[in-house]
């Protein structure tokens, strides 16, 4: 017998003015399964969430939730039918209580019972397993804690389907681990999840059945297990894979004697990241291996002066210089992708234009403009050679996917020529085919003569690309690994063993 | 295509400071079909098109300051009026100690205010940026104290500007149709227009708008950038006092430039700019400006009581707010959908309606 079908969309299809976001997309969810829901960004994996969420509407197509046919007209509709969302941003107010969090708009009663709410978000919490007290501001807690709280928040509405959209993106393995005991025990009491996420290793940790979408349309449902990744992958870009597995480990360059491009000596900042030593060498490729929150970000941002730098000394090609803001870096020929492309990257509202003339503008300095006709032909060039796919120069950049912006905000350092460029999570939140693409032009910037720092959460990523691993741990750096033979379980045991 | 396309949202965005514009002409040609009328007296050109550009000088040139402080710090500039009633103060005081007026002293007394215009910004923009104060509590400071410093500068009296060169500046210049503080601001707004062109201000200034930190790790300094929109604030405060005062003739440090900081504020939010920073539409600040000029003018023209004016003003801006508002924009947007999809469907209908052949055929279907 088939198990129960809790949710089922049938034929669905939404367009936006000039896309078709979604053509003729079927899907079903299971009672007490868990659910992957796969594809590249502009897949139209968010376009059929949101559907189902009632913040779009379908232009055609039937959703039936128990057998019954639905139609969500506002996200609160399909709260009320028993949908639980939580997206990859947490939408909730850091400077209310967790307790708060957790109830907030949500009562029928008039007025707050402050005591019981804080009773049952206690009795919730411990169930779940959440490290959290609900008196607790929600801003003191991590990012981790703070998005089992939004699951909690969702699962207590008594849903039926709960829809986690990349919710591991900034966990570490450990706290990967706790959100899945999570999801366990919520598939045990019968709720279906649907699952998004761009880690593949989770999707098979985890998932029971898995469902690829390509440009907005079905490629099909399997069993998880009948799936092999390397199938998995191949249908998600929809090429044969032999684009992504031949490519060739990076042939690591013996470290010459020459000077380095950058060398620092017990580099600090009020990051608090513990005073570092560093350097790196003309067309190399290193990077910060480490968990989350172990200081990579940190010391990369000591390099480029993004926190105030504290202590130290940098030579720059052997020439003493003291790094003083992100502009002084910039004009020594440093480039910074930071890991917050939402926060730190992009200017939303500005065009792919202005945002990837940006850096070079600043550059130039504030009297010296460029026409717009060199604007546009840098923007147009660099359109092309990344391959962002932006329906023109003067889009507003947040109405790209986060791959395409990722690119955008690539392109502004390489206008600049930098001869050392850092890329904090260049990958983080995108579709394997912009991964692999961005992989590539890291190697082909260093085969031209540039150095590059590359920060990945994914370790096998770092070893395909950094030809030196510099490891860290609760902010200090235990120790450095090299050479073509590394694997995952080398950079592990040195996290594992390192430090203290 | 595409660059008709791009012109075409440049003027989306333009479209609810140039629909009230029409809204308020129309109205006027009903009142009177005399309303563009101009006539020329004493070799100047009258009537209600040139009596709102003269009206509006101060406020089109406080409100393109104000438009930058909106842009870059997310707030307000409430000392506008305050900080022009003290620049032109010391103005006025130079220009009187001056003892023979010439053209030079009133330049240099204009650059004088200027400057203390400049200072006056330094004074805000240090609170906003490097203290971190909202802008507008910031402001509130000089909103509240500056008429007392400038009572003061006066002398605590009312100074009277008698002299040939300021009554020029403030009225007409003899030979030239068009009268002077209508040809500052147009000098004004081209200043600004070649600043815009040669250098970076306006992507800098919406940079630091709409995102500090991403702006701070590409190099822009925030604090600088919010910093500079006061000092050109304070500038633009000084060059609407110099304006204001000259045309009053004499300095009244109670009711100069009283409250223009509302109006300008408005003028911005008219010219379809989002208070909450980011990009920036001068010229949208600018018709906005012009537009609030208009409508005063208009309700005088209509005879609205006096006391009641500010009601119907308020009940306009309301109105306004509402229609261009997003809700109500995406609710129209869908409407005019509908109305095509359907006149779409009707289409072969009446084709059938009108060739007379056809329509038997299609009853056989």
């Amino acid at each position: 017998m088939q198990p129960e079908v809790i949710l089922k969309m049938e034929g669905i299809c939404k367009s936006f003015p000039g896309v078709r976001a979604l053509h003729n997309v079927d899907f079903t969810l299971r009672k007490g399964e868990i659910h992957a829901l796969m594809g590249e960004n502009g897949a139209g994996k968010s376009t059929l969430i949101k559907i189902l969420t009632g913040v779009y509407q379908k232009d055609a197509g039937q959703i039936f939730l128990e057998g019954r046919p639905v139609h969500f007209r506002s996200p609160q509709d399909a709260q009320n039918m028993g949908i639980g969302t939580v997206f990859q941003e947490i939408a909730l107010c850091p400077n209310l209580t967790v307790a708060e969090n957790i109830f907030i708009g949500r009562g029928r009663e008039r007025f707050v019972h402050w005591k019981t709410m804080n009773a049952k978000a206690e009795e919730m919490l411990s169930s779940l397993g959440i490290p959290a007290s609900p008196t607790q501001e929600l801003g003191s807690c991590s990012i981790a804690v703070q998005q089992m709280i939004a699951i909690a928040r969702a699962v207590d509405m008594d849903c039926k389907i709960l829809i986690l959209d990349e919710p591991t993106s900034s966990l570490d393995e450990d706290e990967v681990q706790k959100l899945f005991a999570l999801m366990r025990e919520l598939k045990a009491r019968g709720v279906g999840i649907i699952f998004i996420t761009h880690f593949i290793d989770q999707v098979y940790e985890i998932s029971d059945r898995i469902t690829v979408l390509r440009n907005g349309e079905l490629i099909g449902e399997y069993e998880t297990t009948a799936l092999p990744q390397i199938e998995l992958i191949s249908k998600m870009m929809g090429k044969a894979l032999s684009d992504v597995s031949a490519m060739k480990k990076h042939e690591p360059r013996k470290a010459d004697d020459s000077v380095p491009v950058l060398e620092a000596k017990a580099l600090s900042s009020a990051a608090g990241v513990r005073p570092f030593d560093f350097s790196i060498h003309k067309g190399e490729v290193n990077g910060f291996a480490g968990l989350l929150g172990s200081g990579r970000s940190e010391s990369v941002r000591a390099i480029f002066a993004a926190d105030k730098v504290t202590g130290g000394e940098v030579r720059i090609n052997g020439r003493k210089v003291k790094i003083k803001s992100p502009l002084h870096a910039m004009k020594q020929g440093i480039g910074y992708l930071p890991e917050d492309r939402k926060g730190d990257g992009i200017i939303d509202e500005l065009s792919v234009r202005d945002n990837i003339i940006l850096a070079l503008q600043v550059l130039k300095g504030f009297f010296r403009p460029l026409s717009r006709k060199q604007a546009e032909e840098f923007a147009e060039q660099f359109i092309e050679r990344l391959d962002i796919k932006a329906p023109s120069t003067n889009t507003p950049i947040k109405s790209l996917s986060g791959g395409n912006q990722q690119k955008v905000i690539l392109a502004r350092w390489l206008l600049t020529h930098p001869e050392y460029l850092i890329l904090d999570e260049p990958t983080r939140g995108i579709d394997v085919g912009t991964k692999v693409e961005i992989q590539k032009l890291v190697l082909q910037l260093a085969e031209a003569g540039m150095s590059l720092t590359f920060i990945s959460s994914e370790i096998d990523e770092m070893l395909r690309v950094c030809s030196r691993l510099i490891v860290m741990k609760d902010r200090e750096i235990v120790g450095e690994l090299s050479g073509t033979d590394l694997t995952e379980q080398d950079v592990m045991q040195m996290i594992a063993q390192g430090g203290r | 295509m595409p660059r008709l396309k791009t012109r075409f949202n440049a003027l989306s965005h333009l479209f609810l400071p140039l629909s009230v514009l029409v809204i308020l002409i129309l109205i006027n040609l009903i009142k009177g079909a005399d309303y563009f009328k101009i006539t020329v007296v004493n070799g100047a050109f009258y009537g209600n098109i040139p009596n709102i550009l003269f009206g509006a000088s101060e406020l089109v040139i406080l409100s393109i300051g104000m438009t930058f402080v909106t842009a870059a710090s997310r707030g307000q500039d409430i000392s506008i009026g305050e900080s022009g009633a003290i620049s032109s103060a010391i103005f006025v005081q130079y220009v009187l100690r001056a003892g023979n007026v010439t053209l030079g002293t009133i330049l240099v007394g204009f650059l004088i205010s200027c400057l203390a215009g400049i200072i006056i910004g330094a004074f805000n923009g240090t609170l906003v940026s490097f203290f971190n104060v909202q802008p507008m509590v910031a402001t509130l400071i000089l909103f509240l104290g500056g008429r007392s410093i400038a009572f003061i500068i006066d002398g605590k009296v009312s100074p009277i500007l008698a002299n040939e060169i300021s009554n020029r500046i403030g009225t007409v210049i003899p030979g030239i149709p068009i009268q002077t503080p209508i040809i500052l601001t147009a000098v004004f707004i081209a200043l600004v227009a070649v600043v815009l062109r040669t250098t970076n201000l306006r992507l800098y200034v919406e940079a630091v708008g709409i995102n500090p930190s991403a702006a701070r790790l590409n190099g822009i300094n925030p604090k600088k950038i919010i910093f500079l929109t006061f000092l050109l604030m304070g500038v633009c405060a000084a060059v609407a006092g110099f304006i204001a005062v000259n045309k009053a003739g004499r300095h009244d440090s109670v009711n100069l430039l009283k409250f223009i900081m509302m109006d300008a504020i408005l003028a911005v939010a008219l010219g379809g700019n989002s208070l909450g920073g980011g990009k920036f539409s001068i010229t949208g600040s600018i018709i906005g400006a012009y537009t609030i000029e208009m409508l005063n003018r208009t309700l005088l023209r209509l005879e609205v009581n006096p006391e009641a004016i500010k009601v119907f003003k308020a009940v306009f801006i309301i109105v306004l707010m509402v229609l261009a508002s997003p809700v109500v924009r995406d609710f129209a947007a869908q409407a005019l959908e509908k109305v095509k999809s359907i006149a779409a469907g009707r289409a072969p209908g009446h084709r059938g309606a009108l060739s007379m052949t056809d329509a038997p055929g299609k009853k056989g279907e």
